[in-house]
């Protein structure tokens, strides 16, 4: 094991902490209990693209895990016990392609906690689109092999960004049901914890093909989330459309149309409150920025039948942001504290279940990954 | 058969500051010695340096360049590369990056 020390000193009296996954960096903010005082520190890992991040709380103590990549040295699984004052690795690579796969690990998309009643196990999500699964809390993870070998992964073409798996939810009822979405190769699901996957694109219309209306697998759905109260609710930003399941992903309906703002990359349920959900739509496949130079965050309290914007403290003006799939997250709390990085590096936050927004932080590298919980000590 | 590593100053912290590493190639000997069996003997003493230059398949990574002496093994055999006693195997990233 080796350890890394950290440029900054955590905080010990902070209650709160968001990671910031940047292309150059790790940035932290911690926060009190109120969620009034942001400390902002970093970068760790400087010149890192942190593309994954993630924050535990299941074993009774906050740990902190990350997935980073150097484009001269490749990708690091890192973890930390001690709120990010120092960093260490498995000596043997926590998640590597076994042998005999002929792939290597481009980057990780995604780590996200198992079951709650689980604490060691957690998924990862990487490119080459696979997913890795561990039984100690990530100290190593396993190939999850029935996706692996799927018959349509040869077919999977990449996104934009690479052919990512991004997405990893598993049912709160049910350990052995997962959902994970692969741009652009779209949902999977799988009933036996990951032994056989089936695609559930059903009614995602791709329109980036002739005939896009029926088909089996090729969306390039671009994250889901599952609502707070009803664990069969889905909600899916797909590269172009907003979707939501009411049967746990085997069949997708439009949502209610934000404005013809169908281009977007997160989407945020609410963390307890049912039918309660936000998207960041932006403009055009082309543009991908907020449009018009608003920034606006979308709320619906109907899953999805009608949208309210929010834009209190949100910057209405010359504001051309993009936020990312991992750029928006939830805390966790009630009331919601909801947050958003951007690529041009400003971090907003809100307190109050995005009724009004305040900076966090500016100037930062582009923003790929956000995740905030309250520290358990 | 023990072969000097020059390391690159971003990547000292895993061998705890050392800018140069002595390798053991095992069986090894100088006629058979190559930049592969040195990086074997390198993922065995260093295995978090070694991941570092090659990938789990045992492939240079893309933007890590790899000079027996003077020569890149890029020139030569790649890691097919003899090298012998007295030889330096010196990691220098690619004038690269984003």
């Amino acid at each position: 094991m080796t350890t890394t020390a950290a440029s900054d000193e955590a905080v010990d009296t902070a209650d709160a902490i968001v990671l910031l996954g940047t292309t150059k960096g790790l940035f932290t903010l911690r926060a009190d209990s109120g969620r009034e005082h942001f400390e902002l520190t970093g970068p760790t890992f400087a010149g890192e693209e942190v593309y994954a991040t993630c924050i535990d709380s299941r074993s009774g103590a906050t740990r902190l895990i990350i997935g980073s990549v150097s484009n001269h040295w490749g990708p690091v699984l890192r973890r930390s016990d001690d709120l990010g004052t120092t960093w260490s690795e498995d000596e043997t690579a926590a998640l590597r392609f076994p042998e005999g796969s002929d792939a290597s690990l481009d980057r990780i998309w995604q780590l996200a906690p198992g079951p709650a009643d689980e604490p060691d196990v957690m998924y990862a999500g990487v490119e080459p689109a696979a997913l890795f699964r561990s039984e100690d809390g990530g100290r190593s993870f396993s190939l999850v092999e029935g996706l692996w070998d799927h018959p349509h992964r040869a077919q999977w073409q990449p996104g934009g960004g690479g052919l990512c798996l991004h997405t990893v939810l598993v049912h709160p009822d049910d350990p052995d049901r997962l959902l994970i979405a692969i741009s652009a190769a779209g949902v999977y699901l799988s009933d036996d914890g990951g032994s056989s996957w089936r695609a559930s694109n059903r009614g995602i219309v791709v329109g980036f093909v002739p005939d896009g209306e029926d088909l089996e697998f090729g969306q390039c759905v671009h994250k889901v989330s599952r609502d707070a109260g009803d664990p069969e609710r889905l909600y899916l930003q797909h590269h172009g459309g907003i979707y939501r399941s009411d049967d746990g992903g085997d069949a997708w309906t439009a949502m209610t149309g934000i404005g013809g703002m169908d281009f977007g990359f997160p989407v945020v349920a609410h963390p307890t409150r049912p039918s309660t959900a936000y998207l960041l739509p932006l403009e055009s496949d082309e543009y991908r920025c907020t449009p018009d130079g608003h920034c606006v965050v979308w709320r619906t309290t109907d899953a999805g039948e009608s949208w309210a914007p929010l834009t209190e403290g949100l910057p209405q003006r010359d504001a051309h942001l993009s936020v990312l799939r991992d750029g928006f997250t939830t805390d966790g709390q009630d009331p919601a504290g909801l947050y958003f990085g951007t690529r041009t590096g400003e971090v907003y936050a809100s307190t109050d279940d995005g009724d009004s927004w305040r900076l966090l932080a500016e100037h930062l590298p582009p923003v790929m990954s956000v995740r905030a919980a309250p520290i358990v000590r | 058969m023990d072969v000097r590593v020059r390391v690159p100053t971003q990547l000292r912290e895993l061998v705890g500051g050392a800018a140069v590493v002595e390798v053991s190639v095992g069986g090894a000997s100088e006629d058979t010695a190559t930049v592969a069996t040195v990086l074997d003997g390198l993922a065995t003493q260093h295995p978090a340096l070694e991941r570092r230059i090659r990938d789990e398949q045992g492939r240079t990574r893309a933007h890590v360049n790899l000079f027996v002496g003077s020569d890149n093994i890029r020139d030569r055999d790649g890691q097919a590369t003899p090298i012998t006693v007295g030889d330096e195997l010196s990691i220098i990233p690619a004038v690269s990056g984003g």
